[in-house]
């Protein structure tokens, strides 16, 4: 369960969400600018919302009320930003494993604690470990970092357009592994995306902002406007 | 080279890579403030740390002599513990590493502005403290940049000479570096020394740029 109540103003936007969210895997869609970026990063602790809260399960990442605004580090919410963000001075192992000292000490929620051999099959990335990060194509370097999100035992992945830079062919390649994290893993997630047969394949659960407030949050079932 | 000239080259050379050794730590963190922080006072630090390359020399080294003077309010404390710095090796690198310090900041704070800031975030999604992204993320893709700074500061140093001989003096043997004997030769009418000094300075200081360029090169 996800719980959202953000106001966030950024110069002349004002970011005006509250919806409360219960599904493996929720997209949110809307045209460009209507805050989707900047609302991921307002649950990943990387903007601060004026006021409002914030919640994946009963664990309280933002409470303006409390007084609770959790650092990023301390949040256990998986980021793969739309650039992907993989550290360029690091080979894939040394990438994947940045975040997998959180998953080894234990501070990760028990029942998603994956280990590397098991997403690296997941994901079929076995045999790019030893690689640079830039020798990698577009698809290699979103299941890569979808691969280094997970490894840090995330309660919550979020995912920023995770299939914009990749071509129509490899998104239906991609689309799996999402399917696979979503259900074999149970790691909920969150994903922007502007393609409606992604959604359609990926999403149990539809948010929609325009203008920075949620024009509809429920389960799929009605049809998706197009952007 | 004489005997003498090889000691006042390897002293500058050892004093030098001392100052650099003491001012890149600072220098590195004052950079980082400067380009990720966001803080009441960061123009004043940004000023206060700019100071040593507009102020002139000798002012710093009379500011220094006040300061580390064995009266002074640090130079008291560490005097006290037998660390005397005025007209010592100490305060030659004293006076060289505040000389250096404003290069070495301005070089590492660009160099870390270019790192895009994405990068430190997802390492903080991914549960790494403050300090962890520093030392993984940001410092090894600013190092090149960083580490032309600290070439820099140390070119700098080699040629520093108004602070120092405030500070330090010009004691032959003991606190004398290229800069301050090529004037005490100069003065005293030993133009061909002053001369073969100022050679070797220039040999040392043309390498030391030619090196921070190049790194500052490729980092780009």
């Amino acid at each position: 369960m996800l719980m959202l109540d953000v106001r966030l103003v950024q110069g002349a936007f004002i970011l005006n969400v509250e919806t409360g969210i219960d599904a493996r895997a929720v997209a949110l869609v809307g045209p460009s600018g209507a805050g989707k970026t900047t609302l991921l990063e307002a649950i990943a602790g990387l903007r601060r919302p004026q006021r409002g809260t914030i919640a994946v399960g009963d664990h309280v990442l933002f409470s303006s009320a409390r007084g609770v605004d959790l650092a990023p580090y301390l949040r256990r919410v998986g980021y793969v930003p739309q650039d992907v963000a993989l550290f360029p001075h690091m080979k894939v192992r040394a990438n994947l494993l940045y975040g997998a000292a959180r998953n080894r000490d234990g501070r990760g929620s028990g029942a998603k604690r994956p280990g590397l051999d098991r997403i690296l099959a997941m994901l079929e990335i076995e045999s790019l470990i030893e690689r640079g990060v830039t020798d990698l194509s577009g698809g290699e370097r979103q299941r890569v970092a979808l691969a280094r999100a997970l490894l840090s035992a995330p309660d919550l992945l979020l995912l920023d357009e995770p299939l914009a830079a990749v071509d129509v062919p490899l998104r239906r390649r991609i689309i799996p592994y999402l399917r696979r994290v979503r259900d074999e893993l149970g790691v909920p997630l969150v994903h922007v995306s502007h393609d409606l047969a992604e959604v359609e394949m990926l999403a149990d659960w539809v948010v929609e902002l325009d203008g920075g407030r949620v024009v509809r949050s429920e389960k799929r079932e009605r049809p998706l406007p197009s952007y | 080279m004489t005997p003498e000239l090889l000691q006042v080259a390897a002293f500058t050379v050892a004093t030098a890579l001392a100052a650099t050794a003491l001012a890149v730590p600072p220098a590195i963190a004052i950079a980082w403030v400067l380009a990720r922080g966001r803080f009441p006072g960061r123009a004043l630090l940004e000023t206060v740390v700019s100071l040593p390359l507009v102020v002139p020399p000798v002012a710093t080294g009379l500011l220094l002599l006040y300061v580390f003077g064995r009266r002074g309010p640090l130079g008291a404390s560490l005097a006290s513990a037998g660390l005397d710095v005025v007209f010592t090796w100490r305060g030659v690198v004293l006076a060289m590493a505040v000389m250096g310090l404003p290069l070495v900041v301005r070089t590492a704070r660009t160099a870390f502005e270019q790192v895009d800031a994405r990068y430190e975030q997802v390492a903080a999604t991914l549960g790494a403290r403050p300090l962890r992204v520093f030392f993984s993320i940001s410092l090894p893709l600013a190092a090149r940049g960083v580490v032309a700074g600290a070439v820099l500061g140390f070119a700098r140093a080699l040629g520093e000479f108004g602070a120092t001989i405030m500070i330090a003096g010009n004691i032959p043997g003991r606190t004398r570096t290229l800069a301050t004997a090529i004037y005490s030769y100069t003065e005293t009418g030993r133009d061909s020394q002053a001369a073969a000094v100022a050679a070797v300075s220039i040999g040392l200081a043309f390498a030391a740029v030619a090196i921070s360029n190049r790194l500052a090169g490729a980092a780009r």
